[in-house]
Order: structure tokens, then sequence, then C-alpha cells
């Protein structure tokens, strides 16, 4: 099987105090470092699993500029074997729209089997993968965190409110986006990249990919990030003092009395 | 006619010998390179040494006496055995016994077979009918093969020894019944006893005896040896190689591959252990040498605390595994991966690498170097839980496993207290003495108090201090005893290139596992010390005092608790106690746990992040200790044990109770006169 999945350069956020920029539309990025994009790890290792048992091969791609080739080789480290970074000034300041019309060319110039994107990305839209799909035309699975592999088709389950879970029979060549918890991606050390930083990563821009400049990036978005702000801290925090079993104690009745708990 | 049969069966026995030992090196020849072998005063003088020294510890002196009883009676015993086998050459005649060194020799044989014989009968009663619960096989270990062979064992080589009575005292009788005279016999010993109970055999008869006797005898001996290497008693061949071939150099680690160094060592094809001959051959050596004590296994914080790992069941499983891939006969088996057949991954990342087990060990049999180059195999794999991923990714971006930012690593000096003052040489400043913080106390805000504590100490000994501040990194000691070779030489680098560009003629640390990696894995570093060792010296110079204890602390009872990258892995036991102890009014009690015997407090660095499976955390156990010895403070020496012990008392609901405190804190506290 070909699986294509889409990775995503993200800064990594986890545990570093966020400010807001001058424009105070973004966060301050300078002192930032970058990572993949936590769900799309799962969605390779879950490829490299795949093709682990039932053959094939796994292709990387992101939509970035040349420092994204970083996590490009990251994914290939976990075995992806092959990397494609689509990048172009034309695609600067795309909205998920613009993104996954990118995406769509690129899986347009291989054949795939099956695209494999993140749930979500750093900012939570969730929106890339749903729209590649309908952009080719392919069936389409959200948030699966279960996969088997059948004749042309594949058996997803999908966890649903409330923890359930739902089991759904796919066809391929389809679009999946990967839940997090659905594997447990291996780890890649420094070793790992190092023995994949001579492999050659195409590059491919508008023009290699047949995509009208004019129809991505800024100018063609048509979501637009207006503000980015801290909302204002609510009053009516409460420090519970006491020793351990009277702050249990007092937070039971806090609970029940706000109607939290029965 | 006889020397014939003789001759049959020693060369049958030797030949036996032989093949089995050849067998059984075979893994050893396929095993990785090991390390070289050199300082060979110090290496001989350690085989001598070491058992004595650590069979009889304290809760072992039963065992221990009985083995160095044993131990000594066979070594007693060696070249009689030679003669005593010669004997059947030369018409059954003991040779020698004209001189008087030869019956010297004679009746001190005769007493070291009669001791071996008593000891063996008593080490048969105490595996057998005694059986004390260090043996215990846990049933995940499966059946308990050992004890009924080691119970068989020692009453067989008991049987071997009443053999050899036998065998001297007919001839002793026989000669007698002839009328000829016999050398000197002790009373009271085997020899005698046999002598007198056979006393009524004619010359003829006990003539008869000694014959049949030195057959069986000539079997037996060579039986049991030829048993040896198939059990835990194969250390009595193994053992003193092992020991001899000991890694010297206490707290370091083994290099990825020995005899590879640093520049090429990116290039091997793969990393650590993954399949057995992944083993180097001291460790393969190691697996046939476990005499099966239980000792590491009583001693592991990890197993008290019911996590997966008991060590002595690494060797066991070690050794099993040799046994039954390389057969006695046959081909070898194919080799199949360790880790998730043999060893579990929770096994193997449960170990805190606190060196207990090493410590205890008689045989001095090595664990952390095993554990790593095991770690360092499923590392490269790509085999490591989620919650060691995070921390790993973020040192690898940031330089702390908390992917904090750089330029917050020296904010805690941003709020010294008065007259507290410590350089910044990020900005160019530079200084005699470098504080290296480390991470813990760098980004932990409770650690900050301790690094605080010990710019103050720093401080009030006029010492000309500073830090690296944002240029410093981890210090890595964790990364690579977690197997991550790479990235601990990353930091490595990184940090040795900004101590060398600060300038600094010396190095403190009030954290442990940096003082560790400074010292065992840095290379060319200006000398380092810990903050205890400096404050000692600074007492003795007169350039620190110390004012007393107020009333509220005179009444509380103090303990030190050692940290293992402190006590075990660099030998500081006595100046963290010292410095104590200078403070007037200092009421201090010692754990029965102390010094090499410390209980790990949960384990530092990356083990702070791992989540382990266990009954009760270590923390908790050592909180009890420091309880039942009286103590209600506990003064510590380690960032890390510090966070462990806070926690272990909340949890085991001694808040108000006890508390605990570093030894820097409780310095900078009564600096004064
Ligand atoms: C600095 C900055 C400026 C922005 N400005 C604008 C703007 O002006 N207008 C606007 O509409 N949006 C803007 N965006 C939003 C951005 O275009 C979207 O966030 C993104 O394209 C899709 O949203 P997401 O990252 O949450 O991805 P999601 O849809 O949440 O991501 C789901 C999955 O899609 C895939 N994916 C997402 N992005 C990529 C990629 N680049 N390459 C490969 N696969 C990918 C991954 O598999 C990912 O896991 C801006 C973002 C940034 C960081
Ligand atoms: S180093 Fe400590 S935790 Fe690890 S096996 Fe030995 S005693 Fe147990
Ligand atoms: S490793 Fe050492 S301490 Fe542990 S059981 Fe074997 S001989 Fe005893």
């Amino acid at each position: 099987m070909e699986i294509l999945v889409c990775v995503k350069r993200v800064p990594d956020t986890a545990e570093n105090e966020i400010e807001l920029n001058a424009e105070g539309n973004d966060i301050e990025r300078d002192d930032l470092v970058y990572s993949v994009n936590e769900w799309d790890n799962y969605a390779v290792e879950e490829a490299i699993q795949m093709v682990d048992k039932h053959g094939g091969s796994v292709t990387v791609v992101t939509v970035g500029d040349e420092e994204s080739e970083e996590v490009l080789r990251r994914e290939m480290a976990m075995g992806a074997e092959k990397g494609i970074l689509l990048s172009d000034d034309a695609f600067e300041g795309s909205d998920g729209k613009g993104v996954a019309a990118i995406l769509k060319a690129a899986v347009e110039k291989g054949s795939y089997d099956l695209i494999m994107t993140g749930a979500q990305a750093d900012e939570g839209y969730a929106q890339v993968g749903g729209m590649l799909a309908a952009m080719l035309d392919y069936p389409y699975a959200s948030l699966v965190n279960s996969i088997e592999v059948g004749d042309g088709k594949l058996k997803v389950g999908r966890e649903v409110e409330g923890g359930n879970i739902e089991m759904n029979e796919i066809e391929l060549p389809c679009v999946l986006s990967i839940q997090t918890g659905i594997n447990e991606p291996r780890y890649v050390g420094i070793r790992g990249i190092r023995k994949v930083a001579s492999v050659e990563i195409p590059a491919m821009g508008a023009s290699d990919l047949g995509i009208d400049a004019g129809s991505v990036g800024e100018d063609a978005a048509k979501v637009r990030r207006i503000d980015y702000f801290v909302p204002e801290m609510g009053e009516g925090a409460e420090m519970l003092e006491g020793s351990t079993d009277e702050i249990i104690d007092k937070l039971i009745e806090l609970l029940k009395s706000k109607g939290g708990i029965k | 006619m006889e020397a014939i049969l003789a001759l049959i069966i020693v060369a049958a026995g030797v030949a036996g010998v032989v093949y089995v030992l050849a067998r059984r090196m075979a893994p050893l020849f396929r095993a990785a390179k090991g390390p070289a072998i050199d300082r060979i005063g110090e290496r001989l003088y350690g085989v001598y040494w070491f058992p004595h020294h650590r069979m009889p510890r304290p809760g072992y002196e039963v065992a221990g006496y009985t083995h160095i009883t044993t131990l000594v009676s066979l070594i007693v015993l060696s070249i009689h055995v030679l003669m005593v086998i010669y004997s059947g050459f030369v018409g059954f005649e003991i040779p020698g016994l004209e001189s008087a060194v030869g019956v010297g020799y004679a009746v001190i044989s005769d007493i070291a077979l009669t001791v071996l014989f008593i000891a063996c009968v008593f080490a048969a009663v105490r595996r057998g009918v005694l059986k004390p619960p260090r043996y215990e096989v846990p049933e995940k270990y499966g059946k308990d093969k050992s004890r009924p062979w080691a119970v068989f064992l020692v009453s067989f080589l008991a049987a071997v020894a009443l053999l050899d009575m036998i065998y001297l005292g007919s001839d002793a009788v026989a000669a007698k019944a002839a009328e000829e005279g016999y050398r000197f016999i002790l009373p009271l010993t085997g020899t005698w006893f046999a002598a007198i109970i056979m006393s009524g055999l004619s010359a003829s008869a006990a003539g008869t005896v000694n014959v049949v006797s030195y057959f069986i005898l000539l079997i037996g001996i060579f039986v049991f040896v030829n048993l040896l290497p198939f059990d835990r008693l194969f250390h009595t061949i193994t053992g003193p190689v092992t020991v001899f071939c000991k890694k010297l150099e206490r707290g370091s680690v083994k290099p990825v591959q020995w005899g590879v160094d640093d520049e090429s060592v990116a290039d091997l094809e793969s990393f650590g252990v993954k399949k057995f001959e992944d083993f180097n051959w001291k460790h393969i050596l190691d697996f046939y040498s476990c005499a099966d004590c239980g000792r590491c296994s009583d001693n592991c914080p990890a197993n008290a605390s019911g996590r997966p790992l008991s060590p002595r069941f690494i060797s066991l499983k070690g050794r099993d595994y040799a046994f039954s891939h390389y057969p006695l006969k046959g081909p070898f088996v194919k080799n199949e991966p360790l880790v998730g057949d043999i060893f579990s991954e929770d096994e193997i990342w449960s170990c805190t690498t606190c060196g207990a087990c090493e410590e205890e060990c008689p045989v001095t049999i090595e664990y952390i170097d095993k554990i790593v180059d095991l770690r360092r195999g499923m590392i490269d794999d790509g085999n490591v839980p989620q919650s060691l991923q995070k921390p790993l990714n973020a040192l690898g971006k940031r330089g702390n496993p908390w992917g904090k930012m750089e330029k917050k690593r020296p904010e805690w000096i941003k709020e010294l207290p008065e007259g507290v003052t410590i350089k910044d040489l990020s900005s160019g400043d530079t200084a005699e003495t470098l504080y290296f913080v480390d991470s813990m106390s760098s980004y932990d805000d409770r650690m900050m108090d301790l690094a605080r504590a010990t710019a103050t100490v720093l401080s009030a000994a006029g010492a000309d201090a500073g830090i690296l501040g944002k240029n410093e990194k981890d210090s890595a000691n964790d990364v690579r005893r977690f197997g991550e070779e790479m990235l601990f030489m990353e930091l490595r680098d990184h940090n040795s290139e900004m101590i060398a560009g600060s300038g600094a003629g010396n190095i403190v640390t009030s954290d442990p596992h940096a003082l560790n990696a400074l010292k065992k894995d840095y290379k060319d570093m200006p000398p380092v010390e810990h903050i205890s060792e400096f404050a000692l010296r600074k007492l003795k110079e007169g350039t620190l005092s110390f004012a007393s204890l107020d009333e509220e602390e005179k009444g509380k009872i103090y303990t030190y608790h050692d940290p293992c990258y402190l006590g075990r892995h660099n030998q500081v036991y006595d100046p963290p106690r010292e410095v104590m102890d200078a403070i007037p009014g200092m009421n201090r009690v010692e754990m029965s746990r102390c010094r090499d015997r410390s209980f790990c407090c949960g384990g530092g660095g990356l083990m702070l992040f791992y989540e382990p499976e266990e009954e009760e955390r270590m923390g908790v156990h050592r909180v009890r200790m420091a309880k039942e010895a009286g103590a209600n403070v506990i003064v510590t020496a380690c960032p890390f044990c510090l966070t462990n012990i806070e926690d272990a008392i909340k949890v085991a609901g001694l808040e108000g109770e006890m508390e605990a405190l570093d030894l820097c804190e409780l310095v900078a506290r009564h600096i004064g006169s």
C-alpha cells in the first residue's frame, strides 16, 4: 500500500510561556523551537506499521519553507521512505483551504492508496484533512483511532462522544485524519536523524505542482486571523486552604453546591 | 591395572571438563569486544579483597562465614586433591609423607576436610530446610529449579569429603593392622573418626576399602567438577576471573562499544544490546559467575518497591539464555531479540542506576552497564515509553527536560538573599569558581531554593563564583544512563565548550548527578567538588563558620540520606556528615541503611519522568527508615533526593511530623559564628 502522510512543522509550545507579538495577531516566535505536529507523528507511526505488515511505502509531505525539511527528516528517521517538501513564496500565508489545495496537487502527482493527516495541528482548526478529502473527492474519516487493512478497503475505528467507539468500513483510496493514542509513536534520536541526513528531499513549487499561484497564499486566503489575545483572567479564583483532607472536603462541597457532582 | 583404571577415569574426567568449558566459552567468543584489562596489581588484590569483605556484610554473616570457610578449605585442599589423584598411580600412597612438611600439610588437610564437610552439611540444611527468604524464586520467574540442585550439589560435595576421609582412614587402618607406622592423625578430625570406625578391619579388608573408596572418590571428584558449569557453582571457576576483570571506575558507564572512540561511535551499525551476542564477553562471564545468592535483589530499591525488576534474575535469565542457546551438544540456537522476550521493557526502565546491587555482590557482577546497554538498544530501535520521549526531545531542543526556555535558566539568581552575589558568566564576566547548577535546581521552583542556598554558601565562603546561565545545558548524567548516548555527547560537548570558555579554575556543584557526569563522563575538566566537600574545606580553612541551631531546631533529630551519586558512585560519605556535625547543637542519628547501603530515594534525572509500575514509592520506604531511626529531619544533598523525599513525606502522610532539607539549605541558615 502506498501511503502519503501530511505533516506540519509547528512551534513547540508545551512548556513555554507564550507571548503575543507587537501587532497582537500572532505569538512571539523568535524564542520558539519547532517540532512536528504531535498528531502527525501518530499518523506516520500508523503508516509505518501498516507498511511493515502489508508492504508498500510511506511518503511524508509538508507545505512550508526550507526549515520544514527538518520535520520531514525526522519522520523519515522514523521509517518513512520518501519526503516531499512543498515550498514556494506563493504558498505563504495560505489558509486551511489553501494548504489543502497545495496538498491535493501533490497527491495527484503520485499514486497513493491512502492519505493520512493528523486530526488537528497546533492551531486546532482540524480542517485540512476534511478539505483535502473533499477536493480529491475521496471518502474521509476523521479522528481515527484504529485501522485494519482489508481488501481494497479499511476498517477504521473512531472515538465518538462519551468514549464510545464507532467502526466504519471505508473504501480506498481515502483520507483519514488520525487521533493521538492510535499507537505509541517510536522515539527518534539524533542518531536516527543523522542516518537520513543526506537523503535527497525533492522540493516542489507552484509550477511543479501545476498550481495557479494566485489561488493560494495570503491574498487568496478567505479566512484571516484578525486578532489574537489572552482572555482576561476571570474573578473568583479561590484558594482552598487547610490539610489535604480538609481541602478535599471543601472541594467536594463546592462541586456539589455548583451542581458538578450529585 | 589399577593405574590404568585411574588413568581412564582421570582422562575421562579431564576431557569432560575441557569439553563442557569449551562449549560454555563459545558465546564469549561471539560476544562484543570487552574492556582492556589493565592495572593488574589492583585487580589481583581485588580478587583477594572483594569476596572476603563482601560475603559477610551485615545481615549475611552466617552465609558469608560459611562460604568463606568452604572457600578456604577448598583452597587448602586443592593440592591435597591432586595428591590423592596421584596416589592411585603409585600404589595408593599419598606422596610426601616422609617429610615433616608433608605430614604437617596432611594434618592441615584433615582439618580442612572436616571443616568442609561440616560447612557443606550446614549449607545443605540451610538451603533445603531453613530456606532463607532471600533465595525464594518469585512465581513470575518460573519454578525454583535452583534450590533442589543447590542442595544436591552441596550434599554431593559433603559425600566426596566423606569418601576422602574413608580413603585416608582406611589407609591408616591398613597400615596399623599390618603393624606399620603411620603418620600422625589429629584426633577429632574426620580422618580420625573414619580410622576409629574402621579400626576392627583386617589389613586386607582395610586395603580393599582403601582401593574401592579411592575409585569412588576419584569418580566423585570428577563428576563434581563436571557438574560445576551447570549451575550457580560455575562461579567457583569463573568467579575469580570475573572479579579480576571487574570495572574499576565507580560511577562511570562503559562506552557504547569497547575500543570505539567518540569520533567513530556514530558510524556503528547498531547501538547497545539487542541480541545476546551484543553483550560483551565480560558481561556474559558475569552471567556465569552469579552465585545466585540473592543479595543484589535483597538490596535493590526497585525490587523492594515492587517494580518489575530483580537484578538477580537479570543474571539468571542471562545465564539460562546462554545455556539453552549454546547447548552442550548440537548446533547453537539462532539468537532472538532480548527485550520483550527474555527481559521486559519495564524491567529495564525500572532501574534507577543506584548501584546498591553492585555494591553488595560478592562476585562484583555489574548491572548498571548491562542495563544501560539494553536501554541503548531500545533507544536505537525507537522503543521508548512516551513518558520519556517528551523530556528526551526537550533535552535535545532546549537542553532541559521540561523544554523551558534557555533564557529562563538563570532566573533563580534574580531573588538572591541580601548580600549574596553570583555572576552570570553568559554576559562575558569571568569567575574563579564555576557553580554548575544543572537543570533541576535551575528550573524547579522548589529546587531554586537549593540553588540560592548554594550561592549563599559560596558567597559566604568568599568564593568568586559564577554560573554559565543560559549557556548551561543539562549535565546529561541520566541522559547517558537512560541510553541516549548521542544526545549525551551533544550536551556534554556543549557544556565542555562553555566550561572551557568560562576560564573557571574549579567547579562546584550541589547536584550529585552533575558531579558524577563532570567527573566520570566529561574529559579535561578543572577540579570538580560537591558543595559539601567545598563547605568542609572552607570550614577547615576557617573561612566558613556556623552559628548554633536555634532552640526549636535543637529539639529536632536529624539524619543524613546518602544520595546514590554522591555516596556509592563518588564515595563522598563523610564530608556532608562532618559539615552537619560542625553546626553547634546538631543532634544527628544514622539510619540502619546508610553510607554504602543507602536506599535510593526513587531516582533522579529522567527517572523523574518515567512512570514505573510499583507498589510503593522508594521514597516512602526511605522516609519510614528515617522515622524508624528516630529522626524527624531528613537532610540530603541532591535536588532529586529532596524532591522525592518531600513528595514521599506527603504520600506517607507524615507531613508536620517529618521534614526534608538540603544540606545547603541547612548550612545557609546557620552561616555565622
Ligand atoms: C504565522 C501564521 C499565519 C497564518 N495566517 C493565516 C491567514 O492569514 N489566513 C488564514 O486563513 N490562515 C492563516 N493561518 C492558519 C494556517 O493556514 C492554518 O492553521 C493551517 O493551514 C491549517 O490549520 P491547522 O494548522 O490547525 O491544521 P489542521 O487542519 O488542524 O491540521 C490537520 C492536519 O493537516 C495537515 N496539515 C496542516 N498543515 C499542513 C502543512 N502545512 N503541510 C502538510 N500538512 C499539513 C497535517 O496533517 C495536520 O495534522 C496562519 C498560520 C500561521 C502559523
Ligand atoms: S542499580 Fe539499583 S535499581 Fe538498578 S538493579 Fe541495581 S539496585 Fe536495583
Ligand atoms: S549477582 Fe551477585 S549478588 Fe546478585 S545473586 Fe548473583 S552473586 Fe548474588
